[in-house]
């Protein structure tokens, strides 16, 4: 099989279907593990911090949510240019299941973030630029899913969300950079520079695996979303209708 | 063991961080499941309510 045939294969909503719930348990079975030896290391194992003692802990749920927060935007985005460029049905599909959990992982970052902060910074709440970002994130997911629950008419909602995703890109770099380029109270970055990360080892490695813990239970709830969407949305359709799990 | 759940002095921060972050994963694997379960049941609501349309009109 060409990679053309393959990828037009995996475009054809029953071949997703049919992927997707294959890959669902596994994406959640993996995920488990992940977060039951991410939660050990990052709890357990990591020795406190020499300056914030036990509560940098936070790090280990707030930072892999922030990095979400950003990655589902980044999805967003691309699948809403696929809906604008090439009118195809999954992107909007996609979108339409990555916008909740988006909005969930940028809650969590700002919730965390805010309950980190009142015991070293001495305030639940600052309005500095990597705040004041982050949660312009989680308007703008909100603003997505707002959109697709008012226009009724799929077509125009979907174009209307990608649009919106697309314009909100903008604000990615502005979160990203928002530490260097202004002087926020928000510390800089540890892990994502181009010089080695300033942080221990045995205090990175159980970040890094929270992340992969976070990244695949994204897609396994993604996925669980999408087919629901899918299905929803290919109702009328014959492979839909002889489906096992929908035929009674 | 007590030493662990104190969190040197931070447990109220440490614990309602992961806490809170545990409730919202939980949440959301719960309402995908519910959304597709949902979905599933209103397709076949709809497939037998065509069917039954589908035979009176024959």
């Amino acid at each position: 099989m060409t990679i053309k045939q393959t990828f037009h294969k995996l475009g054809s909503p029953r071949s997703f279907d049919r992927l997707a719930s294959i890959l669902i348990p596994w994406f959640l079975s993996i995920s488990v593990l992940l977060f039951a030896t991410g939660l050990y290391g990052g709890l357990v194992y990591a020795p406190a911090d020499y300056q914030q003692g036990d509560s940098f802990r936070i790090i280990y749920v707030h930072v892999p949510a922030a990095w979400m927060s950003m990655f589902c935007y980044v999805l967003l985005a691309a699948s809403g240019a696929v809906t604008l460029i090439w009118r195809m049905k999954l992107a909007d599909v996609v979108a339409r299941a990555i916008a909740p959990l988006g909005a969930s992982f940028t809650f969590i970052a700002l919730f965390t973030g805010s309950i980190w902060g009142k015991p070293m910074w001495g305030t639940y709440w600052v309005w500095d630029a990597r705040l004041t970002s982050e949660l312009i994130l989680l308007f703008l997911y909100f603003g997505f899913m707002a959109l697709q629950a008012a226009i009724d008419d799929r077509k125009n909602a979907a174009k209307a969300g990608a649009l919106l995703a697309l314009v909100g890109v903008i604000n990615l770099p502005i979160i990203h950079f928002s530490v260097e380029w202004w002087n926020t109270l928000h510390q800089g970055a540890t892990v994502t520079k181009f010089d080695s990360p300033s942080i221990a080892t045995s205090m990175l490695i159980p970040l890094l695996i929270m992340f992969a813990a976070f990244k695949t239970y994204f897609f396994a709830i993604m996925l669980i979303r999408a087919r629901a969407e899918l299905l929803w949305s290919e109702r009328k359709a014959k492979w839909v209708c002889e489906h096992p799990e929908v035929r009674q | 063991m007590m030493e662990f759940f104190e969190m040197g002095g931070y447990a109220v921060y440490v614990w309602s961080a992961f806490g809170l972050t545990t409730l919202v994963l939980v949440a959301n694997v719960i309402f995908a499941r519910h959304l597709l379960k949902r979905t599933k049941l209103q397709i076949t609501g709809q497939i037998r309510r065509e069917k039954r349309i589908g035979t009176t009109n024959k």
